[in-house]
């Protein structure tokens, strides 16, 4: 058998699969929209304040992977809601009022992990175990994904014309408030389903880095749309198999295989690469012709 | 078409309780190029955006043909440039297609005649060469035609623009000012602020001058006289450029 197929032999190695291939499109299909919605470091705030519902629900549910789900998307709603609150009712902005919750949630929920009756690792929440899912998780991450893509698809021409022109947008009668709390819900319910895979810190790699390599390769918003999921796809089944050859954390191999392909788009891309930019640069210095000397001649005007 | 009409009746805007327009009162014919003048502050922008229903009247109301404006379709506000990020990901089809959007709603396809139209908003717009075009690669005078294409696949009957001739330079400026007189010419009411009095009367059928409160409104020859100037810009000093 090849190196490839070797490790599906075993069953946890099947069941981590699917739950890549699951988590990888549904977060790279998501990280189109917080890219160009800029939502990058919100999704990062976010994903720490999951931690106090998590704790909660291990204190009342143990760890029935539904008491976590609604534990989770509880405390990340608060976050938002209180963050939001903060900032229309004193003279903090978003980042602020949002950075200073989340941080506190954060914390809130390391303090109450202890008081939970089974014994939880912390770094488990934070950062997955996807060779240990179990058909529960499964489960929820199914049904999570299917309906985050299913939301975005549906709303995917409300939300592309609140991202591109929110004026405009609410001219034409759509609330972008309520689109951007829409988008917010899924990135949550993004995080939840991948918990178990990569862990909530570590799917903020899948939520941003696919969108934000392709958007240095292409000019095509569905191509960040699909391409993004594609490549969180791929990358995550990748990630799983250099884990397994080399005998690494999952969540983590994931992420550096998502930022070792940014960073070569980063640098190659053929159209926004640095790489190429600066040899563009230096040979339209040396094309362009010496300062024309005082013959009087007029050069016509740009064409605008 | 000449029966259309846009009435503003007593609107009131207040931010914070303080008044940002003061009891306007006009009524647009459709198919006249409107100029909205005034200095910084005089709340030009804060009655195109009433118009377009982004703030909420303090008081009253405002019709289209007699009723009230069925916003998502009659009526288009087109921003000003600065306000949109130049490096989102779409072609200028794309982001004229965005102006069918309110008809397909989330579930229908985008059929031949959205199609059509596309293609003759690009061409009233003369926009069909840069169809496919990045909307980055566009110059100022071609963004702000990219915005009146999407204004037209809107299909709508009045267009609002904030500002569409700032910093642009001449030939974009005729270029805009003829797409402005065409679609005026179908019958679509235009109203434009603007800033620079030299180019009045050369770009406005005609004018409403604002100061808070509505200092004159009627066409160029008869509104846009030295007096009604002075008085709408009389905490600034006047444009020099004034003949």
């Amino acid at each position: 058998m090849s190196v490839f197929l070797d490790p599906f032999q075993y069953e946890f190695m099947r069941k981590a699969l699917l739950g890549c291939l699951l988590v990888g499109f549904t977060n790279g299909y998501l990280s189109g929209f917080i890219v160009l919605r800029r939502h990058a470091l919100l999704a990062d705030g976010l994903s720490h304040s999951l931690l106090p519902g998590l704790a909660v629900g291990a204190i009342f549910f143990s760890l029935n992977p539904v008491g976590l789900f609604l534990g989770a998307l509880v405390a990340a709603l608060l976050v938002v809601l209180g963050g939001k609150m903060i900032t229309h009712s004193s003279r903090l902005k978003d980042d602020t009022s949002i950075g200073a919750l989340y941080i506190a949630a954060f914390a809130l929920g390391i303090i109450l992990l202890k008081f939970a009756p089974v014994r939880v690792d912390l770094s488990h929440f934070l950062f997955g175990n996807v060779l240990g899912m179990a058909n529960g998780d499964l489960w929820i991450t199914y049904a999570l994904s299917f309906f985050i893509v299913l939301v975005l698809t549906v709303f995917h021409r409300q939300l592309l014309l609140a991202l591109f022109d929110p004026v405009v947008a609410s001219s034409m009668g759509l609330s972008v408030a309520w689109l951007d709390y829409l988008l917010i819900g899924m990135m949550v319910m993004a995080m939840i389903a991948s918990l178990q895979a990569v862990g909530a810190v570590m799917s903020i790699g899948l939520l941003i880095l696919p969108a934000a390599t392709i958007y240095l390769l292409s000019d095509s918003y569905d191509m960040m749309v699909w391409g993004g999921a594609f490549l969180g796809m791929v990358s995550a089944v990748a990630g799983l198999l250099l884990s397994y050859w080399v005998n690494l954390p999952s969540g983590p191999a994931i992420v550096m295989v998502l930022s070792a392909v940014f960073v070569a788009a980063y640098l190659f891309g053929p159209r926004y690469g640095v790489i190429n930019r600066l040899l563009n640069n230096r040979r339209a210095k040396r094309a362009t012709p010496p300062a024309p000397d005082q013959t009087g001649v007029d050069l016509p005007p740009a064409i605008s | 078409m000449s029966g259309h009409h846009l009435t503003i009746h007593n609107v009131t805007v207040s931010y914070q309780h303080v008044p940002a327009i003061l009891n306007i009162d006009a009524d647009l014919r459709c198919g006249r190029c409107v100029g909205l003048l005034g200095p910084n502050g005089a709340g030009k922008s804060t009655l195109l955006k009433a118009i377009a229903g982004l703030v909420p009247l303090q008081s009253g109301e405002i019709q289209l043909h007699g009723h009230e404006p069925r916003r998502t379709r009659s009526i288009a506000y087109l921003p000003q440039r600065g306000l949109i990020d130049w490096d989102f990901p779409i072609t200028v089809r794309g982001m004229v297609a965005m102006g069918r959007f309110p008809d397909l709603g989330g579930w229908r396809g985008f059929e031949k005649r959205d199609g059509e139209i596309v293609g003759e908003a690009l061409a009233v717009t003369h926009l069909a060469p840069l169809a496919n075009r990045q909307i980055n690669a566009l110059s100022g005078g071609q963004q702000q035609r990219a915005f009146l294409a999407r204004a037209y696949a809107q299909q709508s009957h009045v267009c609002l623009l904030d500002e569409p001739f700032a910093g642009l330079d001449a030939n974009s400026q005729k270029d805009l000012r003829e797409i402005l007189r065409g679609m005026a010419a179908q019958g679509k009411l235009l109203l434009v602020s603007h800033h620079d009095l030299a180019s009045v009367p050369e770009l406005f059928d005609d004018v409403l001058m604002l100061n808070r409160e509505l200092v004159a409104f009627g066409t160029v020859a008869e509104a846009f006289t030295p007096a009604n100037i002075a008085r709408t810009y009389s905490t600034a000093p006047l444009a020099p450029a004034f003949p």
